[in-house]
């Protein structure tokens, strides 16, 4: 069963018109239904269907409806059509009461600003989710603690959030999801207000995190190399609607359309590609032990080293235990095909 | 051509609205009367009843823990109470005090409630809006017109008219203050799941604390200045002073008193302000 399953959701913001609907209806595109109605299509029939435990990324240029997207997933923005089910049940039409049960039980939510609250220190912020479930106060603390201490600031619970750097504080928006312990978290452009470098340390730690949590993430991000660095699979958003959905290999070395082939043309496979996305999985009967070793989440280029003196086959390890084999073939061709130099361009 | 219409009788309306307001919820307003005048009493005769001097002490405490790492505030609002009770002006202290904070008191009770309620509603906003223009711009003077007919004279008929004189700002205030908590943590508090409760007293409120207490500091700094013209009828205190002075033409008393209301104000301006600022 799927965790998250989003059915043919249209968010328009603006009069629903008739004209609307029939423009809509029509598969008008979001421009077009905003220069001829005024009413603005944030997502427009969206289909998507997450798993459990997986790192799914949202990632689309600024006003591609992400942001839309992530909120109608906790229903923090209604939908104007379609069906949303969580865990199997459907929730498009909850009470008001029903939706913050259903809130509280399932999702924490981390904001780009981090949306920490000013007047809490750091503890009580990261309890702000046990405390709105009326926690009794020595257990929500001792969780708070808990939580914190997993982003590495137990060191800082009783400062006041604009104490901190914004890594930091952005690791307490982090822990305060994590202390409400909830199975779905979704993150909207969490890591984006952050400097490059604390960026890929957060990322990185998310990653760490992912593999002793097995939460099911939604990320939102408008970085191609975040979305290819953390998400095991990407949908890639335009105008509202869902471009293409694959796992990051598919992404970079299959776009289905020209949009996404634009987007993905630049960039340096051997740098956002990881071993893992190429890999095969070892069968039994092989000896792997002979073959270089080279770790999952490594970046493919990190392969080239070992791939010298004629060795076609390295071992892939994740944290000691062998997971699969990579091959010198495929590496090649997940870095070469449909990315050969046209001729006649250059 | 203008003279052919005939004048609209909106002084007469007024009036005959006023009349009927008197004798329609007289039995609201003797009640009110009664209990809030005997309560005020009660604590005009407690304070008059603590030493000056024990009672400039107390102030000065309080300041000191207030206004902490500040030394010259607390020597300074002694020194000014000093001077007012030096000119014989202790007992008219003492009743303005008590008409200012009951009138706050009163004021903030209000207050609050409403600027939450037009936070939450944009018709409610719409609708109060010219109302509290309209209650701020009027010459305070009119509204001891009606406090007259509704409660007769002296105290009471005071705190009402400068309640309605000094709320505005925290009306106003309360409502800013809330609509102006970023998008994202209103968001933050939902995706948590507070009920509508939790959400304003656990988010809202706090947030929107600094612009309340500035506020509930101009409401009572008004609440101060409508109370001395609330001597006109009746109401007792350093206003009274003022009045008297005014009407015999004697300079010297008149500034005496009036560097009282000033020493006064600028003390209870200290107190609101600092507590606004500690968080
Ligand atoms: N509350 C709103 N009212 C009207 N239009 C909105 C609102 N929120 C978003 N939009 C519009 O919806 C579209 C998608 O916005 P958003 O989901 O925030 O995009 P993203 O997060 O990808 O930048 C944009 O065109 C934006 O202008
Ligand atoms: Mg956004």
């Amino acid at each position: 069963m799927s965790v998250i399953e989003i059915k043919n959701v249209t968010k328009v913001f603006g009069p629903y018109t008739k004209e609307v609907e029939e423009l809509l209806h029509k598969n008008k595109s979001k421009n077009e239904i905003l220069s001829e109605t005024g009413s603005t299509v944030a997502v427009k029939s969206a289909n998507l269907t997450i798993e459990k435990s997986e790192v799914f990324v949202v990632m689309g240029l600024s006003g591609s409806g992400k942001s839309t997207l992530i909120r109608l997933i906790n229903r923090l923005i209604d939908p104007t059509s379609g069906d949303l089910m969580i865990k199997g049940k459907n929730v498009s039409k909850l009470s008001t009461a029903e939706l913050r049960e259903f809130r509280r039980k399932n999702f924490s939510m981390v904001f780009q600003s981090f949306a920490l609250f000013p007047f809490k220190s750091v503890l009580d912020n990261t309890a702000f989710g046990l405390e709105v479930r009326n926690m009794p106060k020595k257990e929500r603390l001792k969780k708070a603690e808990h939580a914190l201490k997993l982003v590495g600031l137990d060191g800082y619970k009783n400062q006041k959030p604009n104490q901190l750097s914004g890594g930091m504080q952005q690791r307490v928006g982090l822990a305060r999801a994590l202390a409400n312990d909830t199975d779905i978290l979704l993150m909207d452009e969490a890591f984006s207000a952050l400097d490059p470098l604390i960026r890929k340390e957060m990322q990185n730690e998310l990653i760490q995190l992912q593999q002793k949590m097995q939460k099911t993430i939604v990320f939102i991000t408008h970085d191609l190399d975040e979305a290819l660095s953390i998400g095991d699979r990407i949908a890639l958003m335009k105008d509202g609607e869902i471009a293409q959905v694959g796992t990051p290999e598919e992404i970079v070395t299959n776009p289905e359309n020209d949009y996404v082939k634009a987007f993905v043309k630049d960039i340096d496979r051997s740098k956002v590609l990881k071993v893992k996305h190429v890999m095969r999985p070892a069968n039994s009967q092989e000896n792997t032990d002979a073959n270089p070793v080279i770790a999952s989440e490594d970046l493919l280029y990190k392969s080239y080293d070992s791939f010298k003196n004629g060795i076609r086959e390295l071992t892939v390890k994740d944290g000691g235990k062998v997971v699969g084999i990579v091959e010198f073939d495929k590496v090649f061709e997940v870095l070469a095909v449909g990315n050969e130099v046209e001729e006649d361009a250059r | 051509m203008l003279d052919n219409i005939p004048r609209l009788p909106l002084s007469e309306w007024t009036t005959e609205f006023v009349r009927w307001i008197t004798s329609a919820f007289s039995f609201i307003f003797d009640p009110i009367n009664n209990y809030l005048g005997t309560l005020m009493n009660w604590i005009i005769t407690g304070l008059e009843f603590i030493p000056p001097v024990l009672f400039i002490i107390i102030i000065m405490a309080l300041s000191a823990i207030f206004m902490k790492k500040k030394v010259l505030s607390p020597i300074l609002i002694g020194i000014g109470l000093l001077f007012i009770y030096n000119q014989g002006l202790w007992e008219n202290l003492i009743d303005t005090m008590t008409l200012v904070i009951i009138s706050g008191l009163i004021s903030i009770v209000i207050g609050v409630p409403l600027g939450i309620l037009m936070s939450r509603s944009n018709t409610f906003e719409m609708l109060m809006k010219p109302i509290l223009d309209l209650m701020q711009t009027m010459p305070a003077f009119v509204y001891l017109i009606p406090a007259v007919a509704f409660f007769g004279i002296g105290m009471v008929p005071g705190v009402f008219a400068s309640v309605i004189f000094a709320s505005p700002p925290t009306i106003r205030l309360t409502n800013l203050g809330i609509r102006q908590i970023s998008e994202e943590l209103i968001e933050a508090s939902d995706s948590f799941g507070t009920t509508p409760m939790q959400k304003l007293l656990k988010v809202q409120l706090p947030l929107a604390r600094p612009s309340i207490m500035a506020g509930i500091n101009q409401t009572i700094m008004l609440a101060l200045s409508m109370v001395v013209i609330a001597s006109m009828i009746g109401a007792p205190g350093l206003g009274t002073e003022v009045l008297s002075s005014l009407q015999r033409a004697q300079v010297g008393p008149g500034f005496v008193a009036g560097l009282g209301i000033v020493i006064l104000a600028i003390i209870i301006d200290r107190f609101t302000q600092t507590s606004n600022s500690n968080k």
